[in-house]
């Protein structure tokens, strides 16, 4: 069961008998204390601080409404969530079809699957990092791997910067997502495994070929996976900052076409210290990211199949 | 459920699979159309792994050779080789790469060790005692899961600011050691539901109390669990650039994610030398990690993942 069956369907499991109320809080206490002092506390304080006006060095000031009313007004705050909306929508199914492509390609038992899965996972790891975000900076800018690549075949000016034209510098961003798709791969082989070979055997038996058997086993099985790949990588994806930080150098440009919603965020409450503003933001975050997943929950329901 | 949440595990020689696969295998096999889409596939995959790894062996290549030598090469040269790019990138930013280093390797350290412990603890509650509120604390347990960081960040930082604590190791380390990064309680309670309940019964039966059945017969069983939480707090505190940007404000205590992008600040084109070379230096720790530890790292992934 993955973190997201199981919230949806909390173990029935009774509770009756002895409680060990006391042994359980001694084993739950540092977690506990994390809950409320790390987690809760925190939570409750920038809601609060939400209706403020907080520059920091100075004490808050109750303002009511103000901040939400500011957002919606506020061009950056647009642009953020577009920039974001896009990123979101373009690279997970990206970043997922490629994940699933590859995992069905590397089927049980193929000759170097260890081999191809290394590799292709590798990028999973390091895709977080500075170094290759900085990496992509060169790859895509001027003069960099891949202007060079594409002016031996006439097909770009080497001096183009992929990275310094507004149109282009998100998709540079998107691919960089999609490059990490090895972690989603190693969840989908895990669930290709799970699947009973006896099903392909008997489709095979009625004479069902390899594409017929993907979309009439391999997909209503994978679903699940699918579902919990999808959730992840939706909540994930929204709160992205390294790559955009460093790719744009903190800017979030050219032009704001890189102002990922974390980024404005990180802006408006360690930049300019208003910490009053970003916490109204980042509880816009809440409810957006909230709402996608309710979404995700409602529909799953039309397509997640549950073989047992 | 051993097997559920370890499909890798060398320790099922019972299921029909691989047997059904080698029949299978065997009756279809070298056809020659099967073998041209064998071939095919192996190309596809070749080339689609070759493409996704170039720009790093590129990296690697280029921070041996001479800074000027890096812009309009695109293909890998094997020639000039120098160590330059080290040399002058381990000093280049006024304080010796060593420091950063070292800060990353005591923040995590700190957040490996806090993990393991805090993690481990509130998965044995959860997985094996009866308690008031169980259903709900487990429930609050995942959804911190999905919880935006965003959210908690500003009022943690004025916090952690009040009490002095900028530019130090603690607002990094305090939440993994109070159990903060919940996936790995949620990864250890589904390792330890896998685990015999009649271990822990027998071991009750013989006066065993709840802390010596977790110490001397689960915490053993459970080290695989606990080499993926390591190995992935490992790499995600490594990696980790948000919270370092955000509470090491002075080089001193810069880690190394932070180093590496103070290049771009001090850079000129004939930086990107230097700055590559400290990249390598950066990745490598991560490709140990997972040269060494990809095993746990692909089962532990597998065991949160699938349903």
């Amino acid at each position: 069961m993955s973190a997201l069956n199981e919230l949806a369907n909390l173990r029935q499991v009774s509770d009756k008998g002895k409680k060990q109320n006391k042994t359980a809080f001694i084993f739950l206490a540092p977690w506990l204390a994390g809950l409320v002092l790390i987690t809760a506390a925190p939570l409750v304080a920038s809601l609060v601080l939400s209706f403020t006006d907080y520059p920091l060095l100075k004490a808050p000031t109750f303002n009511g409404l103000d901040n939400y009313i500011k957002i919606f007004s506020d061009k950056r705050f647009r642009k953020s969530l577009k920039v974001t909306l896009t990123y979101v929508l373009v690279s997970t199914p990206l970043q997922l079809a490629l994940a699933l492509a590859i995992a069905v390609l590397l089927n049980r038992g193929m000759k170097g699957l260890a081999f191809y899965r290394s590799i292709f996972y590798l990028p999973s790891l390091m895709g977080s990092s500075v170094a290759i975000a900085m990496l992509w900076r060169q790859v895509f800018g001027s003069q960099g791997l891949v202007s060079t690549v594409l002016a031996k075949f006439g097909l770009a000016d080497p001096a183009q910067s992929w990275i310094a034209d507004p149109k282009t510098s998100l998709v540079t961003i998107i691919l960089l997502h999609v490059w990490t798709f090895g972690s989603p791969m190693v969840i989908f082989l895990a669930g290709l495994r799970q699947i009973p070979m006896m099903y392909y055997e008997a489709a095979a038996v009625d004479g069902a070929n390899k594409w017929t058997q993907f979309w009439n086993i391999t997909m209503p099985l994978l679903t699940p996976v699918i579902f919990f790949n999808l959730v992840m990588q939706i909540i994930g994806a929204f709160q992205s900052f390294t790559q955009a930080f460093v790719v744009s150098n903190g800017t979030g440009g050219p032009v704001d076409s890189t102002l990922f919603y974390s980024l404005y965020v990180y802006q408006q409450g360690f930049v300019q210290f208003r910490m009053g503003y970003a916490s109204a933001l980042a509880w816009v975050l809440v409810v957006i990211v909230g709402a996608f997943t309710a979404v995700n929950f409602f529909f799953s329901k039309y397509w997640v199949f549950y073989d047992d | 459920m051993t097997d559920l949440a370890y499909p890798d595990a060398p320790v099922t020689p019972a299921t029909p699979v691989p047997r059904g696969r080698r029949l299978k295998a065997r009756n279809q096999m070298d056809t020659p159309a099967r073998r041209a889409k064998s071939v095919l596939k192996h190309i596809v995959l070749v080339g689609a792994a070759l493409t996704m790894i170039y720009p790093l062996i590129w990296m690697v290549l280029s921070s041996f050779r001479p800074g000027e030598l890096i812009f309009r090469q695109p293909g890998l040269v094997f020639s000039d080789f120098t160590f330059a790019n080290y040399e002058h990138g381990w000093t280049a930013l006024g304080f010796s790469f060593d420091t950063f280093l070292i800060n990353s390797a005591i923040i995590v350290f700190g957040c490996v060790l806090g993990n393991v412990v805090s993690c481990s603890l509130a998965a044995y509650a959860f997985a094996r005692l009866k308690f008031s509120g169980r259903r709900l604390l487990f429930a609050m347990m995942l959804v911190t899961i999905m919880l935006p960081i965003h959210v908690l960040i500003v009022p943690q930082y004025i916090v952690f600011s009040k009490v002095g604590l900028i530019n130090t190791i603690w607002p990094i380390v305090l939440p993994k050691l109070l159990g903060t990064d919940a996936f790995f309680i949620f990864l250890m309670v589904q390792f330890i539901r896998g685990l015999p309940r009649e271990l822990d019964e027998a071991a009750l039966i013989d006066g065993c109390g709840h802390f010596r059945i977790f110490f001397s017969i689960l915490l053993p069983l459970m080290i695989p669990a606990i080499a993926t939480t390591a190995i992935f707090t490992f790499i995600w505190t490594w990696n980790d650039f948000f919270s370092s940007l955000i509470y090491l404000t002075k080089m001193e205590n810069y880690t190394v994610q932070l180093a590496v992008r103070a290049f771009m600040d001090s850079a000129g084109q004939s930086n990107w030398g230097a700055m590559f070379a400290m990249s390598v230096v950066s990745l490598v720790p991560i490709f140990l990690a997972f040269l060494f530890g990809q095993r746990f790292l692909v089962r532990g992934i597998a065991t949160t993942g699938i349903k």
